[in-house]
């Protein structure tokens, strides 16, 4: 019996399987050919490689005399994965881990919070308490059996062999959003320098991440490795950092400026290394250890002395007369002024009304006497001449812009490339500023106060520390940098990098004797010691409150092993404060001891506190 | 004997592109060898070894048999499955899988073949006519024995299968009417429920219901069309309707905003009325059976939304999931996104045999069985699985093709069972994997591992190519 009647409606069921397949098949090229391949691609990778990062251990930082500064501790996380916590005693363990029942609840809760941990898996460890130092943990490992689901991961904490130069060693902590959009290298949980060397050394002291990529199933366990491991990464240990820094030197400025906002830099001359960088009042660089840093950190931002400003490189003040030395420099190098030109000083400085004070000593009198008694008037009337000498310049601009010249060559108004973060520029005026800030009608009196490092001219501690370096190389100086050596590694060209000023080494000389000559019988008389020859210049900063003590100076004079500036915030006369530390600074450094009765000096000033009132700075 | 050689090759070339496919799900990192008894590649071996037999066995067993044998081959597998629900031991949930020594074999597979047999045999009997009311209430019947029993097992998506013996019974002249019902209560309900919630702009109309009263009017007017011809009524309804429709919409958009649904219902009732009223003055049983239909669409409709919320949690989020109303990627739509990762990330090309990550480290469930075809997806790429596609098509129009040219209704019956199972399964299963169908669990023929399915489906074939291979002998 054939029933033909309904034979056609096999077209419709041919219909139909063609009209599925077809469909089917344009869905696919959706999926595979034109709907983000890539993207999926993407996923099915994020899906299956778990990429277990192996963390190589962070370059230590030693002193140049070898001595360990920072060094690394091991220390634990305590991780977790939810699916398998099972029967927890939640009390017994909060008390073996040290915290109260509320936090592990809202510790847990922050855990599973999506929005604030976006990798979030019931299968994989998450992160529930980091950085327990091992002491702590002993405890907590003991028990770990009783705690289902609890894992603990190696980490290891950055620790401080030295109670010192906190403010150079600088900190790690984790990275921030930033951190990781500025450099991938980064993710979420690792460590970086936040400050200090620990910072501008970063590349070298984090070394490389090594990587195992393994393969995760749908449950996160690990399947083993992708291809027998040929894409694994071994890790390459962070680079051991030499610091020029003597810890003693640092120790002993760091005790001197004591109740005192200040900066001490010291620099070798001859290398521009930085021995001591003292900046005052600073903090314990165990504060930064562990988990207790943000805790701390808070808590030192509050403090209106500001403890974490480097003012060693990022505090600008005027230099006083310690800029009198550039002065002179400058204006003997344009032939305003030689080894004979006397200036006369009455008291001070005196132009018609104008009047810049000055204190008693016999007068006229030449360059090196005049350095030697730190004279006001002989350097105003130096740049007075400079800046009226038409015959030379032919405009006032073009006296001002040779004059700006000159001390941006010694180092002034521009970062001197120190391999610290925060460095400030500090500022020297040029003819456009004059200009702007007197609508073009100015004279060399509406700007005398910069001859004598007031006005405009301000300074970082840093820069007065490499002037006095390149008077004692009579004329160049080397970039100062804090890191001697990277193991394994070389110093930036930059930092040992030569700059010779625009004065030539004669001229030099003749400051030296003046400096020298200060020391001999002027305003550092007490700096003066039969052990070696000492040179230097004081400063006395006016400024809006009390004065500012500074000192500059090197010695031995012929063979400087040291240059430095002392720079004491409200200290009175450069001799009041400025010129004892740096002497003792100096003897610390070049007899690697002090003398009994210098230690005494030393401990008297160590207690003596300037009283710097509560109000924010 | 004139055996169809060609729907054999395409046995062939797809039960061994399952096997590579099997060997790509189920490829352990660890343990490389294909061949072990201990890994599923190793298995489907055995199992397409023993289907070989088992064809070789199928062709030797003549037609006669069958048709002799078609009701108690059936009430044997009726019986199974009735035992089969009492004494199965409870896997994730379904009693479906009886444990005999070594293997596990799940009788539903088996059944399918005894109900095309069975249906086959009854169609083709002396005086049976589908158009009567009584014969085709048997036919349907016979089919949804095995449902209640399979549904009985908790296997809902096997069952679902026997949906596709309809497309028989359309084949063997049951009216298209119905299986176009079939279709307008998918409609009513995807569409309903995927805009219930969304709103014609400033209108208190939701778009769903809107656009279903509109869909059951337009297809009550054109089925009056197609099975009454009396273009005066068509007018008649088609103007007032659609007007009137209009017209409130009008007055809803410009005047006042009301739902105009209560005027569409309305339209509705009157529109049945009138359809009754005509049926009574004609005479005419269309017009009643049209009626029917307008009420149904309706009454359908508006059930379904209360069905709908009184589904189980997890099928109702499943069915949204499926609209794209929830977007649920670490839920109820995980296998299905992980399969689109899976079929995205292969491309053009894929990414070559063995080297899916998706499959193998088991992010997508049931890769090996349910999921085969992502497999191919991200490992052979575009070309492999529109391939693949390409292949069943082919293997369809074969089928069409050996099913027609049956010389009596119990081959041709059994044919084109045997065509709309696998089409049903196709569209089912690789439909699912590519987030177009519910997620229901139901094998690719040839492709997902298993020794019951492969078994059955070489079963259902093979007994198909026997009664094709005598097709010449009966003539003489």
């Amino acid at each position: 019996m054939q029933d033909h009647h309904y034979e056609n409606r096999k077209y419709v069921l041919g219909g139909i399987a063609l009209l599925v397949v077809l469909s089917y098949i344009v869905r696919l090229a959706f999926l595979q050919l034109v709907n983000g391949t890539d993207d999926y691609k993407v996923r099915a990778e994020s899906n299956a490689f778990y990429n277990k990062v192996i963390f190589p251990s962070r370059g230590v930082i030693y002193d140049r005399n070898g001595e360990l500064l920072v060094y690394n501790q091991p220390a634990y996380d305590v991780m977790v994965i939810m699916r398998e916590i099972e029967d927890l005693d939640t009390l017994d363990l909060c008390k073996t881990l040290g915290i109260e029942k509320e936090e592990f609840i809202s510790r847990m809760e922050t855990i599973k919070d999506r929005n604030k941990n976006p990798g979030y898996s019931t299968y994989t460890q998450q992160l529930f308490l980091g950085q327990i130092p091992a002491a702590d943990f002993s405890v907590f490992q003991e028990k770990l059996f009783r705690y289902r689901g609890f894992y603990v991961r190696e980490r290891s904490i950055r620790r401080y062999a030295t109670d010192f130069g906190a403010h150079i060693l600088g900190d790690v902590a984790e990275v921030s959003p930033t951190d990781i959009e500025r450099d991938d290298y980064y993710e979420p949980g690792d460590y970086i320098g936040k400050q200090g060397v620990e910072r501008s050394y970063e590349p070298d002291l984090r070394g490389e991440k090594g990587v195992e990529v393994l393969l995760r199933d749908a449950r996160g366990r690990i399947q083993g490795h992708y291809k027998n491991g040929v894409k694994d990464r071994k890790p390459v240990p962070g680079k051991n950092l030499t610091l020029s820094l003597d810890m003693k030197l640092q120790a002993l400025g760091e005790r001197l400026m004591e109740g005192k906002m200040g900066s001490i830099v010291a620099i070798e001359p001859k290398t521009g290394e930085i021995l001591c960088l003292v900046s005052a009042p600073s903090y314990d660089p165990h504060r930064m250890e562990g988990k207790q840093r943000s805790k701390q950190m808070v808590e030192m931002q509050k403090d209106p002395m500001k403890p974490m400003l480097n003012r060693a490189i990022s505090g600008t003040y005027p230099p006083g007369s310690t800029f009198k030395t550039s002065q002179g420099l400058t204006f003997l190098q344009e032939g305003i002024i030689t080894g004979s030109t006397a200036y006369p000083c009455s008291r001070g400085f005196r132009f018609g009304r104008m009047k810049v004070g000055c204190h008693g000593h016999g007068a006229p009198l030449p360059l090196v006497p005049a350095i030697a008694t730190s004279c006001n008037g002989y350097f105003c009337w130096g740049l007075y001449h400079m800046l009226n000498n038409r015959s030379k310049y032919k405009t006032i601009q073009e006296a001002m812009t040779t004059w700006k010249d000159y001390m941006v060559s010694m180092g002034f108004g521009y970062r001197l490339g120190v391999d610290l973060p925060g460095e400030a520029r500090g500022m020297i005026p040029n003819a456009d500023f004059y200009d702007n800030a007197y609508k073009d009608n100015w004279s060399p009196l509406s700007v005398i106060s910069i001859a004598i490092g007031q006005g405009e001219v301000t300074l970082t501690p840093l820069q007065i520390a490499n002037l006095g370096a390149t008077i004692a190389n009579r004329g160049y100086y080397i970039t100062p940098h804090v890191v001697r050596n990277v193991e394994g590694g070389q110093l930036a060209d930059s930092l040992l990098e030569k700059h010779v000023t625009k004065v030539d080494k004669k001229y030099y000389e003749m400051v030296v004797a003046g400096m020298r000559k200060a020391v001999q019988g002027g305003t550092c008389k007490s700096a003066n010691t039969s052990m070696y020859e000492v040179c230097g210049k004081t400063g006395t900063a006016q400024n809006r409150g009390h004065d500012h003590s500074a000192f500059m100076g090197f010695a031995p004079m012929n063979d400087p092993k040291i240059a430095i500036a002392v720079y004491v915030e409200n200290g009175g006369f450069g001799a009041h404060f400025g010129v004892p530390i740096g002497s003792l600074m100096m003897e610390q450094y070049i007899n690697g001891e002090l003398s009994k009765a210098s230690e005494s000096k030393a401990t008297a000033f160590q207690h003596r506190h300037i009283n710097y009132g509560t109000r924010e700075r | 004997m004139s055996i169809d050689w060609m729907t054999i090759i395409l046995y062939v070339i797809l039960i061994t592109w399952g096997w590579f496919s099997v060997c790509g799900a189920c490829y352990d990192f660890n343990n490389p060898n294909l061949f072990e008894w201990e890994t599923n590649s190793g298995k489907q071996i055995v199992w397409m070894g023993t289907s070989l037999v088992l064809a070789t066995v199928l062709m030797l067993v003549e037609k006669r048999f069958y048709d002799t044998a078609a009701y108690v081959i059936y009430t044997a597998l009726m019986l199974l499955l009735v035992v089969t629900i009492v004494i199965a031991p409870d896997t994730k949930g379904s009693r479906s899988w009886l444990p005999i020594g070594p293997v596990k074999l799940q009788p539903a597979e088996f059944a399918k073949f005894a109900v095309a047999l069975a249906l086959g045999k009854f169609m083709g009997e002396y005086g049976f006519s589908i158009k009567k009311t009584k014969h085709i209430a048997r036919a349907i019947g016979m089919i949804l024995l095995p449902m209640v029993l399979i549904i009985g097992q908790k296997e809902t998506g096997s069952a679902l299968v026997y949906f596709a013996f309809f497309l028989v019974l359309y084949r063997e002249g049951m009216t298209g009417s119905l299986l176009f019902c079939g279709f307008a209560c998918v409609v009513y309900f995807v569409v309903g429920l995927r805009f219930s919630d969304e709103f014609i702009h400033n209108m208190p109309v939701s778009i769903g219901e809107f656009t279903v009263l509109l869909l059951a009017m337009l297809f009550t007017i054109g089925m009056t069309w197609v099975y009454c011809k009396n273009w005066f009524v068509v007018k008649v309804m088609a103007a007032s309707c659609l007007g009137t429709t209009f017209l409130a919409m009008l007055f809803s958009i410009f005047v006042i905003p009301f739902n105009v649904c209560y005027i569409m219902l309305g339209l509705c009732i009157l529109m049945i009325c009138y359809l009754i009223g005509m049926a009574i003055y004609t005479r005419l049983i269309n017009y009643v059976l049209i009626a029917l239909f307008a009420i149904a669409s309706t009454a359908f409709f508006y059930m379904s939304h209360t069905m709908f919320e009184h589904l189980a949690d997890h099928q109702r989020t499943r069915i949204e999931v499926l609209l794209g109303m929830k977007d649920d990627p670490r839920g109820a739509g995980y296998n299905v996104n992980q399969a689109k990762i899976a079929i995205g990330s292969g491309g053009l090309y894929g990414k070559g045999f063995l080297n899916g990550t998706q499959t193998k480290l088991k992010y997508v469930p049931e890769q090996h069985t349910d999921f085969i075809f992502c497999t191919v997806g991200e490992e052979e790429g575009f070309i492999g699985s529109a391939g693949v596609l390409v292949v069943y098509l082919f293997f369809i129009w074969r089928l069409i093709v050996v099913a027609e040219r049956q010389p009596d209704t119990l081959g041709r019956v059994y044919g084109y069972s045997v065509l709309s199972i696998f089409l049903f399964h196709l569209f089912i299963n690789v439909g699912m994997v590519l987030g177009l169908t519910p997620v229901i669990g139901i094998p690719l023929p040839f492709f997902s591992y298993g020794g019951s399915s492969l078994w059955g489906f070489t079963l259902l074939l093979f007994i198909l190519l026997r009664m094709d291979a005598e097709r010449n002998l009966k003539r003489q």
